[in-house]
């Protein structure tokens, strides 16, 4: 971990998040990978596209399915500096969900501007 | 070019690994170098040494560790996935007071800041699956 954070270069770095949030593992995986991303100190976005809104929503109530509600842990990623977070504006309104039906504060930009973030970023991890 | 790879599903369900793997090669035959192949998800599977597919079929683990031997590439299973999922080294089995360990030669177990880091010092990361 030392010789890690030792590392000093900055990228852009773009976590992509396209899939729900519990039926499969990715939503969850990919928010460990941010959380272990932090550490680094490099220029980090998130995006949320398709499916991936719904990772976002208020109310979600696990306790049936078992799994842990990991929809808290968005709002912790303020802490850890990480606070831009992009929602595609088509898939909110396809799924006919509002800005106000999110857990945390996020910028909602259309599909050809998330294209050009998208674009700008030097490093995409997409889940 | 300095490559990462992101290898995010096991193998034979999808063609990720098998893709991965054959872009892994080509790019080495051009030249090009392969900084680290990092197992997420279910990736981490492609790195136990138990699978034993029918043999007039493609061994998709053993084609990585044999790519890894002969061009020392550097394949990291993610350990936080590795756990949920079974696929551990001998120290990790010790320390978690299991029985037995499976990975395979050519693959060690890491943390996600294996990941960070390869995208970091990769001129491109790509990613495979998910």
């Amino acid at each position: 971990m030392t010789q890690e954070t030792q590392v000093r270069v900055s990228k852009k770095f773009l976590y992509v998040n396209r899939k729900a949030p519990y039926g499969t593992i990715y939503a969850l995986e990919s928010l460990e990978v941010v959380l272990i991303g932090a550490a680094f100190e490099q220029d980090v976005s998130l995006a949320f596209v398709g499916d991936g809104v719904y990772q976002l929503t208020k109310g979600q109530d696990t306790k049936g399915l078992e799994m842990k509600n990991f929809s808290p842990t968005f709002r912790a990623l303020e802490d850890y500096d990480v606070t831009k977070l992009y929602v595609e504006k088509e898939a909110l309104e396809a799924r006919g969900l509002l800005e106000a039906d999110l857990v945390v504060p996020v910028e909602v930009v259309s599909a050809q501007r998330m294209a050009e973030i998208m674009e700008a970023q030097d490093v995409i991890l997409s889940f | 070019m300095k490559f990462g790879i992101l290898v995010n599903e096991g193998p034979y369900t999808h063609e990720a690994s098998d893709t991965a793997y054959q872009f892994v090669k080509a790019a080495l035959a051009k030249g090009h170098e392969i900084y680290r192949v990092f197992f997420y998800h279910d990736g981490v599977n492609n790195g136990t040494r138990l699978t034993v597919p029918p043999q007039d079929e493609r061994n998709v683990v053993k084609r990585w560790s044999d790519l890894a031997a002969q061009h020392k590439l550097d394949l990291v299973v993610c350990i936080a996935a590795a756990q949920r999922r079974g696929l551990m080294d001998a120290a990790e089995a010790k320390r978690n007071g299991k029985d037995a360990d499976n990975i395979a030669p050519g693959f060690r177990i890491s943390g996600l800041g294996q990941l960070i880091e390869a995208g970091i010092q990769a001129d491109r990361l790509v990613v495979f699956g998910g």
